[in-house]
């Protein structure tokens, strides 16, 4: 390992490595007996700054000069961060406290990098040095001296002889991480399964549509053609888990000529009026639906592009998707106000093995 | 009584940095360390900063994690914002988001590190990726590097890891998302998905755990795993030694570069704060990841032109990839293919990339370490394969912006995807074959070039009034640039020692016929001295 045979400080020829040493089996690779050869290093080539002691004192000066730049940056940074407080609460202030403090800052690591570099490269010695590479793999004395130790261990111990112990102790080992796995089964909660939480929503017989995220409800009349409502339902935003029942419960709400609706049978009071509420949650992998083209009445996906077609039960038409949104029953109660049916009647989001 | 007077005195007349290393080292034996590595050789080039970028960027991540760290809350607690950013304030928020914009607007240069840390991050991973191309594409991988190709690897994978867990966690509206879609995707996996996302989000998704969860790997576990990849990453780099490119003197056996007290430390060292300038300047004067103009998250609002940082848009892009109705029930389950197989695409593009070394040392059989860089065009068919798999992960990673490209180019977003669904077929294939017609074209000249030299652009005329082009013949050093280079020849089909010709031995045949069919020998001797003569 890592051995510098000449300590790095001179460069010997290398004719005679224009032969190839290596040890191993060269598989398929074409050993040319009549090979270029190697011409050697070539001659060494003084730098400017050695010919020209002048060239050198000014690199000298720049290095230096470098150096003490970095540390007027860095005073720049603290003075800059005294002198441009954030505290009045006005953003411009905090546009002009990062640039200033990062200006320091950066002038600061520059001028060492820049600095150490140009020392390096024009000042410290041009010498090139050479080390000598060994195989990676141990030499046969060593190699001999570790198996010689491992059957050593093996006699000592018996480990390949007393078979049962040797046995015993892997079924051990095996199974003693066990239980560290099953109490993982803790990071979900206990008493719940997660295939009927994803199977129902919020929404069920009578719950009013309400507007994302105010929360007021929502009357027929007021939904005219070609609008589009985010809704969720009534009471979301006092639950305690409104995000997780928002993640189920958000619903897209068109008004469409009814004559531009194509139904099937059984969905045929589902909408009011021309007025539909569709799943907000892609069947993908469940970002909102949030885009809604008024004229062709399609719903897009930002996420990954997958486009429902509203006049076809919200149908597939293009990207990722398989499934239609779902869609929420819905009708209006006795003030006029939307609510739904029921909940929905399939689980609204990404599909999942136990679905169906 | 003399002498121990004598020695006394030297005693009292050495200097503070003496005692030191004496107490050190009395204490460390710090000087073998020093004898073994401080002159050690590093060879130079400027490809092999790459890697180097990639670990300095990593320790700027440390620095300014950690100081983020002492103002970040990992929780899901509802707040109401009351800082300095008017269009949020009153709204309700995570504790997560409430304390991120604080950092952001509240605290003196906390904009300044956080955006130094999230460029250094993009940053990171874009270095890791550069390097991991050098490496492919100069065979640097090739015995005995194929293991550190591998833990190089588990990097790439661990930075992505890194870069995702970090982009959610101040749980705004676009990184939200893109945990929903994290959900999605996990909840597509045959069997097992459902109860994966419910262990992970501590229940239903968004739940109140995840941004806890993902800051516990942010900071610890993946940390402490990229920090032990990278040492033994540079423990290999150690006992390999350098590779270095061919050139004259250099061979197999030597490794010929500026040892590392002085020149390569001062040089390292320089960089490293040229690289934490460079992020410096960059955090200063661009806005990275403006989590107040996204807003807290909330699973029903989105934006137009959502995408995630650039490292995961691969991913991202083959979901979009996927044609339309590739779902169904089958056995009471749902197989969502539309999801899963993305990801199978995926896993099964990373294993590739992890075991091409193994692979191709199988089809070559070569056992000897190999310490001379490639050129990438000596290697034609692994510079082509490279170029196809560059290809594959640029038409998915163009996919990721397939809305954006449809706006500004003004296309229609189903042309974009069409488009690219056929390019991430074909492409990979066409680029093979430019690739490797290009590389053996430069093969080809550069034989010319070896042999008869170059153009020197002076055109004389001969006696007999012919008019030819003088070429100017190389020196020997350019000249071992171009002629210090291997191939292999196709591995002939025969029968093993028990006569039979197996599946195995056909495959292997198979693919050294693909890989070496098409080669130029390099320049003999032989051949240069006729050149010579020529001339």
């Amino acid at each position: 390992m890592a051995q510098d045979d000449n300590g790095g400080t001179e460069i010997t020829p290398a004719a005679s490595s224009a032969v190839d040493r290596r040890p191993g089996d060269p598989g398929t690779a074409v050993i040319v007996q009549d090979a270029a050869e190697n011409p050697g290093f070539p001659p060494h080539r003084a730098r400017i700054t050695d010919k020209d002691p002048r060239k050198q004192r000014r690199a000298e000066r720049t290095v230096y000069t470098l150096f003490y730049v970095s540390i007027v940056g860095s005073i720049w940074a603290v003075a800059a961060y005294i002198a441009f407080p954030i505290e009045s609460g006005n953003i411009a202030d905090v546009r002009v406290s990062t640039l200033a403090i990062g200006i320091g800052m950066a002038l600061a690591l520059l001028a060492i990098g820049f600095g150490a570099v140009h020392w390096a490269k024009a000042l410290m010695a041009d010498k090139e040095g050479i080390d000598i590479r060994h195989p990676v793999r141990g030499s046969d004395e060593t190699r001999d001296r570790a198996v010689e130790i491992f059957k050593e261990a093996d006699t000592e111990s018996g480990f390949g002889r007393r078979t049962l112990i040797r046995n015993s102790l892997i079924g051990a080992l095996v199974a003693f991480p066990l239980p560290a796995i099953v109490l993982f089964r803790g990071l979900g909660p206990m008493n719940e399964d997660p295939v009927k939480l994803l199977s129902h929503t919020m929404w069920k017989r009578g719950t009013r549509l309400t507007r994302d995220p105010s929360g007021t409800p929502i009357k027929a009349s007021d939904v005219t053609i070609g609008s589009v409502f985010h809704v969720i339902p009534e009471g979301l935003n006092d639950k305690e888990d409104a995000l997780d029942q928002k993640a189920k419960a958000a619903v897209l709400l068109m008004r469409l000529d009814p004559k531009d609706l194509h139904p099937r049978p059984s969905r045929k009071d589902w909408a009011y009026d021309g007025i539909v509420a569709y799943s907000k949650i892609c069947t993908h992998v469940g970002c909102p639906v949030a885009l809604y083209e008024q004229q062709t009445h399609h719903l897009l996906c930002p996420c990954h592009q997958s486009q429902f077609d509203i006049t076809h039960e919200a149908r597939v038409i293009f990207g990722p998707a398989s499934r239609p949104l779902p869609q929420l029953p819905i009708t209006v109660d006795a003030d006029g106000y939307l609510v739904a049916q029921s909940d929905f009647h399939e689980p609204v989001g990404p599909s999942f093995w136990e679905r169906h | 009584m003399t002498a121990t007077t004598a020695a006394e005195t030297t005693a009292k007349r050495r200097s503070l940095t003496a005692a030191a290393s004496e107490y050190i080292d009395e204490r460390t034996s710090v000087s073998v360390v020093v004898k073994e590595f401080g002159r050690k050789i590093f060879p130079d080039h400027w490809s092999f900063l790459l890697g180097e970028v990639a670990l300095y960027s990593f320790i700027v991540i440390l620095i300014t994690g950690t100081f983020l760290t002492f103002f970040f809350q990992a929780s899901q607690a509802d707040v109401i914002y009351h800082g300095s950013w008017v269009p949020l304030k009153g709204i309700q928020m995570s504790a997560a988001m409430n304390s991120t914009l604080n950092i952001s607007f509240d605290v003196r240069g906390g904009l300044l590190v956080r955006q130094i840390h999230h460029w250094a991050a993009l940053l990171f991973v874009a270095s890791i990726g550069l390097h991991m191309l050098r490496i492919f594409f100069t065979g640097a991988f090739r015995k005995p590097r194929e293991l550190n190709w591998v833990i190089g690897f588990t990097l790439f994978v661990l930075a992505m890891a890194e870069g995702f867990t970090g982009y959610s966690l101040p749980d705004d509206l676009l990184s939200g998302n893109g945990l929903r879609i994290i959900d999605g995707l996990i909840k597509g996996i045959p069997v097992v998905g459902t109860w994966i996302s419910f262990l992970l989000f501590g229940g239903e998704f968004p739940g109140t755990s995840i941004v806890g969860r993902l800051y516990t790997l942010h900071i610890l576990l993946l940390p402490a795993l990229v920090v032990a990849f990278i040492a033994l990453h540079l423990v290999f780099v150690v006992v390999h030694k350098h590779t270095q490119y061919a050139g004259p003197g250099r061979t197999q056996q030597n490794v010929v570069g500026y040892p590392v007290l002085p020149v390569y430390a001062a040089k390292a060292g320089g960089f490293f704060f040229i690289v934490f300038g460079v992020l410096a300047l960059m955090a200063s004067l661009f806005t990275i990841n403006p989590i107040w103009l996204y807003g807290p998250y909330d699973p029903s609002p989105v934006s137009a032109g959502t995408q995630p940082d650039w490292y995961i848009g691969f991913a991202d892009g083959m979901l979009r990839l996927m044609p339309s109705h590739w779902e169904f029930v089958w056995l009471d389950h749902t197989w969502s293919l539309n999801v899963f197989i993305p990801v199978v695409i995926l896993v099964l593009f990373l294993v590739v990339v992890a075991i091409y070394p193994f692979i191709e040392s199988w089809v070559t059989g070569d056992k000897r370490e190999h310490h001379i860089l490639d050129r990438p065009r000596n290697q034609a068919t692994r510079t082509a394969i490279g170029a196809a798999g560059v290809t594959f992960y640029a038409v998915m990673w163009a996919a990721a912006s397939s809305d954006l490209v449809a706006t500004h180019f003004k296309l229609t977003m189903e042309g974009v995807i069409g488009a690219l669904q056929v390019l991430l077929i074909l492409g990979p294939i066409i680029a093979y074959f430019i690739t490797k017609r290009i590389c053996i074209g430069l093969q080809k000249k550069d034989r010319s070039i070896a042999l008869h030299g170059y153009e020197s652009g002076r055109i004389v005329k001969l006696p007999g009034g012919e008019f030819i082009e003088v070429h100017q013949p190389l020196d020997e050093y350019e000249r071992w640039r171009l002629v210090s280079y291997e191939t292999y020849q196709p591995l002939m089909l025969r029968p093993d020692s028990r006569g039979r010709i197996t599946f195995g031995r056909r495959l292997r045949a198979g693919m050294s016929r693909w890989f070496f069919e098409d080669r130029l020998e390099p320049v003999t001797k032989g051949e240069l001295e006729a050149g010579h003569d020529h001339h």
